[in-house]
């Protein structure tokens, strides 16, 4: 086909963004009843990346990519796609295409002809049409069922029409809207990987929303964490892992023990008395986030551990986790790999001594 | 299966029979009854006050298409037949193709509003079914007479100095034959777009689809079991209409349901009505056979 009528895909050019949101707000609603789904959002999205939207429902997750689609319209603010502003433009003049969390199939035209419904609007010639349709579903191996009907397939199936189908426009920008939430969970994993081979082979710009972490974590290059309309951070996974900014960050993605204390020199002091070394910046109250895998357990007379008593275990094949309580009262939890014969086997009301792995805390903005 | 799961299955079998009965005979005596006489009637003698007279005959038939010369008995075309014929089809396709274009925005607006205003514009809809129909054509000429309501409020805005003249003629037929005739297209329509699912239309629109293109490739498409319901709905009762051609076109524009009506009164020509109906029952249904076939075809290659 000739390769001079499609803009994309660029090969990805990773200084170049692909999306650019600038304080975007959108509200439903007026007056009193007036309800900010998206509160002076900013974001950019690089060319090529695959982005995650992560955040809880109702957090403006997809409502950003509904505006990135141009289904709605935003309040306030600026998005542009490749430099250029495409706020107000209508969906059917972006080169942006969305895969449907129910995936819109058309019911009344075959595989084929789904896939090919994009091409045939765009007014491409009839032969690079057929062309490009083949060549999509041979990407999504689907090319034995391109003359069924949608209702024929397997869910699993209708997600790769879906994709095919948002694919073969050739799109700037593919988004994807919770496109496996509707999937069990082998098959979900399957279309992971898929998902993430079908980026690598087109070398499109994916967005992703999910509200699932693991599958952010897994999947994405970067992640935007979203809750209550506001974008909390954006980082690649191991940032938002081990560096989240804030309370919310840090909860919503993984298990994490918070601690508040106080700021003192060359750390923070616990109401137990203890002082835990971090890189604290402002004075006054301060939370710590300590991820349950960093607690190290010891001996109850080991130097410097924080002394604590064991309150429950909880088995879970390849690690413990262990309920603790410290000299104040305030809970944390660890969690110890089981290892073969489980020489660690703590029980409840045993005195312990805790210690969190170094560089393992981490000072939240909240 | 055991002996006493066959008997169950023959059990089960013959009761609904048994209940559906009552409405197979009511069916039989009902429809199929007066069809027969009346094809029976179509191969009979003419009486000479009306009625029919007992004795093989094709007059009926051939008085479709031809007429005898009153001087000298000579079979000539009956192109007077053939002009109403035209007329009512031409009024029906008409009416048919109006009611889709008006009705098809009403029942996209009834579908798309929220659930208890749904049924209460369906309601609506529904009112003029409560009066007769004759009473609703007579309503529809006060409408539309010199002296009724259009031509008041026009007057009396001075856009016009004369009153229009609209009734008795073709205009006022096809007004009248749209309004009875809407909602019989207006709720197959809804129903088809009440499980049309509105997320295709972003996917449509996301597809680089124009708004016309996604009303031609993916709206029209899929509610056209519909269109086609509603379309048969209100082709064939409109084909055999008489009471608004009649009361609305002034009898100067007969259809063939009046040319029908005229056989078994002052015509006095039984067999022939017997064999115009008869005719236009066949002519129905291999326009509603050619029509379905036709619809069905377009859908299974998209």
């Amino acid at each position: 086909m000739s390769q001079s009528a499609s803009p994309a895909p660029t090969p990805a050019e990773p200084g170049r963004l692909a999306i650019e949101a600038r304080n975007v707000v959108k509200a439903f609603g007026q007056g009193e009843g007036e309800v900010r789904a998206l509160n002076d959002v900013s974001v950019e999205i690089r060319q090529g990346e695959f982005f995650t939207l992560l955040g809880p429902s109702g957090c403006g997750k997809t409502t950003l990519l509904r505006l990135i689609a141009g289904f709605e319209m935003p309040t306030d603010g600026t998005i542009l796609l490749d430099g250029q502003d495409i706020t107000y433009l209508p969906p059917n003049k972006r080169p942006v295409n969305t895969v449907f969390q129910s995936y819109a199939l058309f019911p009344h035209l075959t595989v084929a002809q789904n896939v090919a419904f994009g091409l045939q609007m765009q007014g491409k010639p009839a032969a690079e049409v057929k062309e490009t349709t083949a060549r999509m579903l041979a990407l999504v191996k689907l090319d034995a069922m391109a003359t069924r009907k949608t209702s024929q397939l397997s869910g699993g199936q209708q997600q790769r029409v879906a994709l095919a189908r948002a694919l073969a426009p050739k799109p700037k920008v593919l988004l994807l809207d919770e496109p496996l939430s509707a999937l069990d969970l082998k098959l979900r994993k399957e279309m992971q990987v898929e998902l993430k081979r079908l980026q690598h082979e087109t070398g499109i710009t994916f967005i992703f929303v999910t509200h699932d972490q693991e599958e952010a974590l897994t999947m994405s290059d970067r992640i935007g964490v979203m809750s209550a309309g506001k974008l909390q951070q954006v980082g690649t996974p191991r940032e938002i892992y081990t560096r989240p900014v804030n309370r919310f960050v840090a909860s919503f993605i993984g298990d994490t023990n918070f601690l508040t204390g106080s700021s003192a020199p060359g750390g923070v002091r616990l109401p137990s008395g203890a002082l835990i070394e971090a890189a604290v910046t402002r004075p006054g109250a301060v939370t710590l986030a300590v991820r349950p895998e960093h607690v190290r357990i010891e001996a109850a007379d080991s130097p410097g551990a924080m002394p604590a008593t064991v309150k429950g275990a909880v088995y879970f094949g390849t690690d413990m986790n262990y309920q603790l309580a410290l000299a104040d009262g305030s809970e944390i939890e660890a969690c110890v790999v089981s290892g073969v014969t489980g020489e660690m086997a703590l029980n409840p009301g045993e005195k312990v001594g805790i210690r969190f792995a170094p560089g393992a805390v981490q000072v939240l903005e909240d | 299966m055991s002996p006493a799961e066959k008997a169950q299955g023959a059990r089960t079998i013959r009761n609904a029979w048994l209940l559906s009965a009552p409405a197979l005979i009511l069916l039989t005596v009902a429809a199929a009854g007066p069809l027969l006489i009346v094809l029976v009637y179509s191969f009979l003698l003419k009486g000479q006050y009306g009625n029919v007279e007992w004795g093989f005959s094709l007059d009926g038939w051939r008085g479709i298409l031809f007429t005898k010369d009153i001087f000298d008995d000579t079979m000539v075309l009956a192109d007077a037949h053939l002009t109403i014929f035209w007329r009512s089809v031409k009024l029906s396709i008409l009416t048919t193709l109006i009611t889709f274009v008006v009705g098809f925005p009403t029942a996209w607006f009834i579908a798309t509003r929220p659930p208890k205003a749904r049924a209460l514009w369906l309601f609506l809809i529904t009112i003029p079914f409560w009066t007769n129909l004759l009473i609703r054509t007579y309503a529809i000429n006060e409408v539309l007479r010199k002296e009724g309501l259009v031509n008041a409020v026009l007057l009396k805005l001075g856009v016009i100095e004369v009153p229009l003249d609209m009734l008795y003629g073709p205009f006022a037929i096809f007004v009248g034959m749209t309004y009875v005739y809407l909602p019989l297209m207006v709720l197959p329509l809804f129903a088809a777009i009440d499980r049309f699912d509105m997320r295709l239309l972003e996917a449509g629109y996301d597809l680089y689809a124009s708004r016309l293109q996604v009303l031609r490739r993916v709206i029209l498409p899929i509610v056209k079991p519909g269109i086609v319901a509603g379309s048969i709905l209100v082709f064939v009762p409109s084909l055999g209409a008489y009471v608004t051609p009649r009361v609305l076109g002034g009898g100067k524009q007969m259809m063939i349901g009046n040319f029908i009506e005229l056989q078994f009164g002052q015509g006095r020509n039984w067999p022939l009505g017997s064999a115009l109906s008869m005719a236009l029952l066949v002519v129905v249904m291999v326009a509603l056979l050619i029509y379905v076939r036709f619809a069905n075809r377009e859908n299974a290659h998209g």
